[in-house]
């Protein structure tokens, strides 16, 4: 029955949860090349619901994956498979 | 300012055919057999340039359209893997958009990384495939 002394803790920072994880470019990681633009369901992850690209700062792609992230993208568009467009695509 | 001495010598590159992916989207009112003449024109346009060879093509049939295209919201997919000298994209494009019964078309030119993604992913489905028959 040992009453701890100071059971509010206070920080003088919010506490960092989960924060310090690193972002990484999936393609340099894993060593990917080539951004197939036949390959719609891959494509969607870069994309959000409304169909649009992600920055950068959000999915943490590199500046030369990003380009042709967004190159692929633009290709699945024209051959109708990804939408211009869309409305809760996930 | 760079002065030469004598005239730069650039060396003459030797005319590699390139190569090429081209995707078309035919409409999905022909039936399986116009579907498969439109494929053999095409093919033909391609083959009847010399030094065309057509490395590998995959029928993807009727596909549902991520958007209406002419109001239709189906189409069949139809995908040619070549090696070609660049005059001829020209011309297969305007035949493209001559040719009545192709809704949408994309010619790419592949890079070295594209070819090998290519071959690999024909490899493992052949793979799978062999897998298939024998189990």
């Amino acid at each position: 029955m040992s009453a701890t002394p100071n059971q509010e803790v206070r920080y003088l920072n919010p506490p960092t949860v989960d924060t310090s994880r690193k972002k990484y470019c999936r393609f340099k990681k894993n060593g990917i090349k080539y951004i197939d633009y036949k390959d719609a369901n891959f494509l969607m992850k870069f994309v959000n619901e409304q169909g649009k690209l992600l920055p950068r700062r959000l999915t943490g792609t590199s500046l030369k994956y990003q380009r042709k992230v967004g190159q692929s993208i633009k290709r699945a568009r024209h051959i109708a498979l990804m939408p211009f467009v869309g409305d809760l695509l996930k | 300012m760079v002065f030469y001495l004598c005239p730069p010598v650039f060396k003459k590159r030797k005319r590699m055919p390139n190569h090429y992916e081209t995707v078309f989207i035919m409409t999905p009112v022909l039936s399986e057999e116009q579907m498969m003449e439109t494929v053999a024109k095409f093919k033909k346009i391609l083959s009847a340039n010399p030094g065309t060879e057509i490395v590998h093509e995959d029928n993807w049939g009727l596909r549902k359209l991520a958007y209406p295209i002419q109001k239709k919201n189906t189409g069949f997919y139809y995908l040619i893997e070549f090696k070609a000298a660049g005059e001829l994209i020209g011309r297969l494009e305007t035949e493209y958009k001559r040719d009545e019964r192709i809704m949408r078309f994309l010619t790419v030119a592949l890079d070295k990384h594209a070819i090998a993604y290519n071959e690999k992913k024909r490899k493992n489905a052949a793979a799978k495939k062999l897998e298939e028959t024998t189990a």
